[in-house]
């Protein structure tokens, strides 16, 4: 993201703080797809990230008076939808609900082994970062997709820095062993 | 050589390596990047290990874009939300940081360039009205430094207006910072910014000079500052 943007989600939140609507509109249409995106690889349910996006932004909508803009809008925006997809979670308690979930989301692709055979490495490699566990996977996305520094994804998932890179790293490893049981080999580690 | 392949060997994670996939996502600072720049090139497992790194950001990418996206449900569920909310009350003002970088964020570019020009005008004005009052000062005779006035040569830091200071900030400070360091000492831009100095000036009354030097000292302690120095 670039500065002139993070800046002016800044005056949008100063905006929204003074209730204003069209403010809310605005951060919403650029946020809520990455947020949806985000909240969807965590609880691996579209009915619930979508209920996600919701109280995430209404939490902003409450909570924007408090913005110290200690971080970009984009990393509290993630840090909200992380804490909201854990109570999802929770509020489930349900045990099947991953398991049973990425059933539910998984496409009409075929699984690691059969997308091999067909050579489509890359078919592989998609399928094994959605097999990986949920600590990995939000590390993986948040890093790749999202576009975070050590320290943002730091702050997002509230652990410390140095855990931040060894957790990515073993995630990475995890993924080549994935890979590796599918019959990919490439050669690392 | 080869100190961070033997590492892989081992399976225990070198820094460097740990540093790979923010690498790869551009998102290290540039001294970072220049040491994992460096070793990718002296390592060639390193490198193989990048060309992996870069697949994995590829897909993940590829992975989260066919995600698809939310319906305009969750849009009407949020907005109903916030009509059921309480009336807010609005804020009496905007903090100064928000009033600063909407200022900026609200100009456009070609304003923003004809502003920075002018800027550099009136300093350039400015310079040569200097110059001129010190030609004008010069006396006519020879001078030497033990001649001069006894006065000390000291500058104080603002006694009778609101403390001054010309300060740079770090390359890597982001906007973000910027107004929050400007937020906690009630600090405004008056002037700048010439060669990435600022001029800033602290609250709206003056302080006493121990104060003002407090001030001053504490702000060239700021991660994000690399120069601070006292200005009238």
């Amino acid at each position: 993201m670039s500065a002139t943007q993070a800046a002016s989600d800044e005056v949008l939140i100063a905006r929204i703080a003074q209730g204003d609507r069209l403010a809310m509109q605005v951060l919403y249409g650029r946020h809520h797809v990455r947020v949806f995106r985000f909240g969807l690889r965590l609880v691996r349910n579209e009915q619930v990230a979508e209920d996600l996006i919701s109280e995430v932004f209404l939490d902003v909508w409450r909570q924007a008076g408090k913005f110290e803009g200690r971080s970009a809008v984009s990393t509290w925006l993630l840090a909200i939808t992380r804490f909201k997809a854990l109570s999802a979670l929770r509020r489930r308690k349900d045990v099947e609900l991953d398991d049973e979930a990425a059933n539910a989301i998984e496409d009409s692709s075929d699984d690691p082994e059969v997308a091999v055979q067909k050579k489509d490495t890359s078919e592989a490699l998609r399928k094994c970062l959605t097999a990986l566990s949920a600590e990995h996977r939000e590390i993986v996305d948040l890093v790749y997709y999202h576009e975070k520094s050590v320290e943002e994804v730091a702050e997002i998932v509230g652990i410390p820095e140095n855990t931040v890179k060894t957790r990515l790293f073993y995630a990475r490893r995890k993924l080549a062993e994935l890979l590796k049981t599918a019959g990919v080999e490439r050669g690392w580690p | 050589m080869m100190a961070t392949s033997k590492k892989i060997l081992e399976q225990e994670p070198g820094e460097i390596e740990m540093l790979l996939p923010w690498h790869a996502a551009g998102t290290l600072n540039a001294r970072d990047s220049r040491k994992v720049d460096e070793a990718l090139a002296r390592d060639p497992e390193l490198a193989r290990q990048y060309a992996t790194i870069r697949e994995e950001y590829a897909e993940t990418i590829h992975l989260n874009e066919s995600l698809g996206a939310p319906s305009a449900r969750a849009m009407q569920k949020l907005f109903a939300a916030i009509d059921a909310e309480p009336a807010r009350k609005p804020q009496a003002s905007l903090n100064f940081a928000t009033r600063f970088t909407g200022f900026f964020a609200g100009l456009s570019p070609r304003t923003l360039a004809w502003s920075a020009s002018l800027g550099a005008v009136l300093v350039l004005l400015q310079a040569g009205v200097i110059g001129a009052v010190l030609m004008n000062n010069r006396p006519a005779s020879f001078e030497t430094a033990s001649l001069s006035s006894n006065e000390p040569i000291t500058r104080e830091f603002g006694v009778a207006a609101p403390p001054r200071a010309l300060v740079r900030f770090a390359p890597d400070a982001r906007v973000a910072d910027i107004t929050a360091l400007l937020d906690k000492y009630q600090a405004s831009i008056v002037g700048g910014a010439k060669g990435g100095v600022f001029r800033l000036q602290f609250g709206n009354k003056a302080m006493t000079n121990d104060e003002a030097v407090d001030i001053l000292s504490r702000l060239q302690r700021e991660k994000i500052v690399s120069l601070a120095v006292a200005a009238q």
